[in-house]
């Protein structure tokens, strides 16, 4: 797979034939990241990265830990600076800037928030520097206490605070200053599960109310998919994808994107054209899977089709077919060999004929057993050809 | 800890009860002693204050005393400014040339015999001509404590969630404000510690005091030394223990400082 | 440039002060008594000759410079008063040393072992004592050990001993007065490595069957290394050049380096002698010295 993705230059710009149409920036961009290089020794952390961010937008950058996301956050805030590229804001190149004449805002993953300070001086912090007159920074504390909901709070110092608590005051100290954009690396990451969910909501609602710019570091794909309007897919200093919570889980542009967004069945295969706008590809695994709307870029002999879990239904007999339609599903037979029951659906495991493994989940609609398999049993898989999509190896 | 892992806990107990009593003992039985009437040191006479008014009659011993607090504080404020600035350039320099002679000069007299380091400033004040008193033994004493200093201010700073100095740039400062508004608050107690640190060493000290020193202007030190050689004296018991008490003084507020600089700071974070 | 390059020009500006403070009271001594331990001895003011006057041009100055010569330090190799001097300062600290590990440990180990809110009560016990004077510390066990101090008369009181017993001016009250004085440097370093120890890895242990004994035998004591190097370190390195200890407790029969130098250079006014011991003495502690920087290098930047 890392041979896969070192593939001399994939432009990572979200064009591909896809149910919804991408409309990443507006124009012109408020941030434009262009052609931004930053090696540290012999690694690349980001490699010939670009990528337009709108104004008001709800960006999250995604990807697996080492993948250079965190270090494109870091530059857009000024604690690293690019080898190569520029950095526009506003179509001011900001990318030699220092930390402190930059006007955007980071929230830390850890919150920094000053151990010496009171909550009211945290907010504060960054409106004296400023030099903002007593009374403003006054009334703007009071504004951002009451956003974030710590009235009676402020003369606390951060010790003295909750984990969820902390996580409001750091971000109301970097909202302060009214950044064009605000950062945030991690912002979930250090709550507890519940907590973490009552916080997307109020994260995203601030965001909408605001107007802001926020761009969102993280490796959590729910957190991601949750929050924000558009996601960046990051993998070994590149992006994989940019696109849509929906268009990235239904359309990703690469076997690495459908397996890192996500549960999916992938079958290898060489495709050949069919009739009716269709591609019919030869799999090894699972014979010959019909699929939807051939990717325009199909000149590679070797393909890989996806299908996702929750579309592949499994019957005793499979599904009652017209005589017309026989090619309007893909239909395989196997045995069931696992069954986990994860509540509100249960994911089953089906071993091929061939020997390949099959993951179908199906959604509990029913209180009661009305349509459960037990391991061992003989089934019927399929699902439709528009389910399907055909990636380049 | 597992249960069976603390069958060598009475070991454990008895081990650091006994080094503890080892540690002590002299030192109490010392500020016994000077409350002793008698003459005879180690005859007991009831309990009297005789040998404290000695000591404040003793003219020379009083001298010796205030010399070495001039030396201690002056010495103890110099070495913190020096040492606080070497800890700064040591964990916030990153490379540069130089930085292994640097840190090698400057942790050197840690271990360095005392000897040494006495004999070689005093070759370097001869060498400059230098009259020697006061302020011979002050340098020497602050190149012997700055790296004390050094090594207190550079283990908190190393500790410091550097995410705060980032923090701070990114509201809107520039690194020297940034180090000014957040990083110097956080710090200040390991500096006080390190300040305290500096000034007993300082009126602890005799080996480089002697050296360094000239005629006239004896340390405590010294002037406790050479009566020591002559034998016991009841009037040292009175000085050691004010001397003691001074010291217990220090490291109580020293430990109060610590404690505060040990809360600040990493408890930030929040996991 | 990243955020660490942005703070490292200023910081490096502020460390020129006690670098160049170094330079000139450290690095610029030793020097001096690297040439004036290649000088000869004269009765002057300064005691040594030649003595380097630039004003004097540069044919003064090569003549100088010919007239060093290593004299001193064969005088070292070859007096038996230097050689058993130097042999004695390493038999001291090599014994010292070990009896100060052997009593450090337990002491050590014993702290480790205390609960968390106690751990920080014995630590401030163990130093305080460092911050009281090192002198005094002397002094009280001079008040103990004199031919009619409390040692003895307990001694007499419990019938131990039927005559008051010489202790002090024997190598036992130095032995003595070594160990008291350095312990808190031998426990510090030992309970540092000690307490960061994860006590899980001594539970696997003996959950995987090692008895207590081969649990500290095979767990705690190899992961306590480091520890045992700083103290050894700690220790070794200053006792070599220890003074006052010999001075005041020990006989004056045989004497350490440090005392040797002390003599030549008070009592005989030998300055290029008591120099070049010096430099000997320095050349002696080389590799531990090194030894030493490294680990407290590697321990002020490990948490970074």
């Amino acid at each position: 797979m890392a041979e896969q993705l070192s593939q001399p230059d994939p432009q990572p710009v979200a064009e591909s034939a896809t149910p919804e149409p991408v409309t990443v920036a507006a124009d012109p961009p408020l941030l434009r990241i262009d052609g931004v290089v930053k090696t540290f020794g012999a690694v690349r952390a980001v490699d010939r990265l670009s990528l337009d961010i709108g104004a008001g937008e709800f960006f999250a950058l995604l990807g697996p830990s080492g993948c250079g996301k965190t270090t494109l956050l870091r530059m857009l805030a000024g604690f690293e600076t690019p080898d190569q590229g520029r950095i526009l804001l506003d179509g001011k190149d900001i990318a030699q800037m220092l930390p402190h004449q930059r006007p955007v805002n980071m929230m830390f993953q850890n919150y920094a928030l000053f151990p010496h300070l009171s909550v009211r001086d945290n907010i504060a912090f960054g409106l004296k520097r400023a030099r903002m007159p007593g009374s403003e920074i006054a009334a703007r504390v009071a504004e951002m206490v009451a956003l974030v909901r710590l009235e009676g709070l402020e003369k606390r110092k951060p010790d003295q605070l909750s984990g969820g608590q902390r996580q409001r005051v750091a971000l109301a100290r970097s909202l302060a200053r009214r950044p064009r954009v605000l950062l945030l690396d991690e912002p979930l990451a250090a709550l507890d599960k519940k907590l973490r969910e009552s916080t997307q909501a109020e994260l995203m609602e601030l965001q909408r109310r605001l107007g802001m710019t926020f761009i969102v570091v993280t490796h959590d794909q729910d957190e991601a998919m949750t929050m924000a309007d558009h996601i960046g897919v990051m993998d070994q200093g590149r992006l994989e994808q940019v696109a849509t919570p929906r268009q990235l889980y239904e359309a990703p542009r690469s076997r690495w994107v459908a397996e890192f967004v996500g549960d999916v069945n992938l079958f290898e295969g060489e495709p050949r054209p069919d009739e009716a706008g269709r591609i019919a590809v030869a799999t090894r695994d699972a014979g010959t899977i019909f699929a939807a709307e051939p990717p325009d870029t199909l000149t590679k002999t070797k393909v890989c089709v996806a299908v996702r879990p929750e579309k592949v239904k499994l019957s005793r007999r499979g599904p009652a077919l017209d005589a017309g339609h026989a090619h309007a599903v893909n239909r395989l037979e196997g045995v069931v060999t696992e069954v986990s029951y994860l509540g509100g659906l249960t994911v089953y495991k089906v071993k091929l004929d061939s020997g390949a493994v099959l993951r179908s989940s199906m959604a509990n609609t029913a209180r009661l057993e009305t349509e459960a398999y037990s391991v061992a049993q003989r089934v019927v898989a399929w699902f439709a050809p528009d389910d399907c999509v055909v990636l380049e190896q | 800890m597992a249960s069976n892992l603390n069958r060598l806990s009475r070991f454990n107990l008895a081990s650091l009860a006994l080094g503890l009593a080892f540690l002590y003992l002299p030192i109490v039985i010392l500020v016994i002693y000077s409350f002793n009437a008698s003459r005879l040191v180690t005859v007991w006479g009831g309990w009297s204050l005789r040998w404290y008014t000695e000591f404040f009659n003793d003219r020379a011993m009083l001298d010796a005393a205030w010399m070495s607090c001039r030396v201690a504080l002056a010495s103890a404020t110099l070495a913190t400014l020096l040492g606080t600035l070497a800890a700064v350039g040591l964990s916030r320099g990153e490379r540069f040339k130089g930085r292994m002679l640097f840190s090698g000069m400057l942790y050197a007299p840690l271990v360095m015999p005392e000897i040494i380091t006495g004999l070689s400033l005093l070759l370097l004040f001869v060498a400059l001509n230098a009259e020697r008193g006061f302020w011979t033994v002050t340098f020497a004493h602050t190149t012997l404590t700055i790296c004390f200093v050094a090594v207190v201010v550079q283990s908190r700073l190393g500790a410091l969630d550097r995410s705060l100095e980032e923090a701070a740039m990114d509201l809107g400062c520039s690194p020297a404000r940034a180090f000014a508004a957040v990083t110097l608050p956080l710090i200040v107690p390991a500096i006080a510690a390190g300040w305290m640190l500096a000034l007993t060493l300082s009126l602890d000290d005799l080996v480089i005091a002697s050296f360094t020193t000239g005629p006239g202007s004896e340390t405590l030190p010294i002037r406790i030394y050479s009566e020591v050689r002559l034998g016991v004296k009841p009037e040292i018991n009175a000085i050691c223990t004010l001397v003691i008490g001074l010291i217990a003084m220090v490291i109580v507020v020293a430990s109060f400082a610590s404690k505060l600089s040990s809360t600040r700071g990493e408890s930030a974070a929040p996991l | 440039m990243s955020a660490r390059r942005i703070f490292a020009r200023p910081a490096r500006f502020a460390a020129i002060a006690p670098y160049l403070w170094m330079v000139l009271f450290f690095l610029v001594p030793f020097g001096f008594v690297l040439k004036i331990s290649l000088s000869q001895t004269v009765i002057a003011q300064p005691p040594y000759s030649p003595v380097f006057d630039l004003s004097e041009g540069f044919a003064a100055i090569r003549a100088a410079l010919a007239a060093l010569s290593l004299d001193n330090f064969r005088l070292l190799v070859s007096d038996d008063l230097y050689v058993l001097s130097y042999l004695r300062s390493l038999v001291v600290a090599a014994v010292s040393t070990s009896i100060l590990l052997v009593i450090g440990y337990p002491i050590a180990y014993g702290m480790a072992r205390l609960p968390r809110r106690w751990q920080s009560v014995a630590m401030v016990l163990v130093i305080v004592p460092f911050w009281t004077s090192f002198l005094i510390r002397i002094y009280a066990w001079i008040n103990i050990l004199q031919h009619d101090g409390l040692l003895n008369r307990i001694l007499l009181a419990l019938h131990l001993v039927s005559a008051p017993v010489v202790w002090l001016s024997t190598d036992s009250a130095m032995y003595l007065g070594i160990v008291y004085s350095y312990l808190p440097f031998m426990v510090l370093p030992l309970y540092a490595t000690l307490a960061k120890m994860e006590p899980a890895l001594e539970e696997a242990a003996s959950d995987l069957g090692a008895s207590p004994r081969l649990v500290f035998w095979l767990v705690t004591f190899p992961l306590s290394l480091p520890g045992v190097a700083a103290g050894i370190l700690l220790c070794f390195i200053p006792i070599v050049g220890e003074f006052v200890i010999p001075d005041l407790l020990a006989g004056s029969d045989s004497l350490m380096i440090g005392q040797t130098l002390w003599l030549e250079f008070f009592t005989n006014k030998d300055w290029p002698v008591a120099s070049a011991a010096a430099v000997l003495l320095l050349v002696l502690l080389l590799v531990p010295l090194l030894f030493y920087e490294r680990l407290q290098r590697r321990q002020l930047e490990g948490g970074r």
